[in-house]
């Protein structure tokens, strides 16, 4: 097997798993963690699950963060942040806690980071050419905000929805404000957000298997909310004051 | 303008007012989400008490009957006091959101307490 664990002597990285209702996929998705990155601090932030998602983690050895309610994706990562500040870890590797993401990529997710090369990256399941289709609606509502965040950015953003990210200090620092990080669905308008930041981000290719969970892009009112949100966010995110860059380390 | 009407204006727009400060008074309203609504029954009851003021108010809209201009100005009051909620609201579900954020993060310190003390 490829090892894939994060060589970081003297810096701390901390996974970080936004979990919704995920009891049923954690454990194999802890052992796949344990497998990858052996010794690796892990996060669930369980954003009030109805089913038994925090004693599921506990049981797998990982430090839990449990939300009284439900407060939304974007808040469960804010959560996470949060507490890789307070914890004073160096660098934060975001994946979503359904499986959807290979923990095999964690290494070639944070090296541009540990490099010095990027603040933030991004896994992208489209730089590769991964056997992800998704449908013709998604399709086209990816294809729009990748090509906004690009043209707003001057990157080249091909996969704006994706969770799977990696951060540095400079970074956590800055999402764990209390007033930038989206309550739900952090995408494109967080790219932007932290483009106009000052930080410096790179897409990194990924393999990314199919979720069981239905994206909000995939049905109903939910995606006319998300087409409306993010556009929204977007404007506004570009009329407000550019935020001020985290201070270099 | 007929005087049933001026009755019934100034009857509504003092019962909105007393109720609303009743509310207060019995604390099941606080006084900064009460001010809004002793305006709309202010107004209201000025356009009652004084017609002429509505008629040139109406005039002025270019509307035809009086009663039109009422129902405007009604709805504006309304719509006013809504948005104004939907921002109170926004206000709460992020001090809920905050506050929920810290109570994930104490406990998860209370358990790496109790984890040590073992």
């Amino acid at each position: 097997m490829k090892s894939s664990a994060p060589n970081t002597p003297g810096k701390r990285v901390l996974l970080l798993l936004p979990a919704y209702n995920e009891a049923a996929y954690l454990p194999e998705l802890c052992r796949e963690l344990k497998a990858n990155c052996p010794g690796v601090d892990v996060v669930a932030v369980d954003d009030g699950s109805s089913d038994a998602t925090s004693a599921v983690a506990r049981e797998n050895g990982l430090k839990v963060l449990r939300h009284p309610f439900n407060l939304g994706d974007g808040a469960a990562r804010h959560t996470g942040y949060i507490y890789a500040m307070r914890k004073g870890y160096d660098f934060v590797v975001q994946l979503d806690a359904d499986g959807q993401h290979d923990p095999a990529d964690i290494a070639a997710l944070l090296r541009p980071v540990l490099d010095g090369e990027a603040d933030l990256t991004i896994g992208s399941r489209f730089l590769k050419n991964a056997d992800y289709r998704p449908t013709a609606a998604k399709r086209v509502g990816m294809a729009l905000f990748n090509a906004l965040a690009s043209l707003l950015t001057g990157l080249r953003i091909t996969d704006s929805t994706s969770g799977f990210r990696a951060a540095n200090r400079k970074v956590i620092e800055f999402y764990s404000l209390p007033e930038f990080y989206p309550t739900s669905y952090p995408d494109a308008d967080l790219i932007i957000l932290s483009h106009a930041a000052g930080l410096r981000i790179r897409e990194v290719p990924v393999s990314m298997r199919h979720s069981r969970k239905p994206l909000p892009l995939h049905h109903g009112m939910a995606a006319f909310y998300y087409v409306f949100k993010m556009f929204l966010s977007i404007s506004v995110t570009l009329l407000r004051a550019k935020p001020a860059r985290p201070e270099e380390k | 303008m007929p005087i049933q009407n001026i009755v019934l204006g100034v009857v509504f727009s003092l019962g909105l007012i007393i109720i609303t400060f009743e509310l207060v008074r019995r604390r099941k309203l606080n006084e900064e989400y009460s001010w809004l609504w002793m305006c709309t029954g202010a107004v209201l009851f000025l356009l009652s008490v004084f017609p002429g003021l509505l008629l040139r108010l109406t005039r002025a809209l270019g509307l035809i009957a009086p009663a039109s201009a009422l129902f405007f100005f009604g709805v504006f009051f309304l719509l006013l006091i809504v948005l104004h909620f939907s921002a109170v609201i926004s206000r709460l579900t992020n001090r809920q959101k905050e506050l929920a954020q810290r109570i994930a993060l104490l406990e998860r310190e209370l358990e790496a307490v109790k984890e040590e003390r073992k």
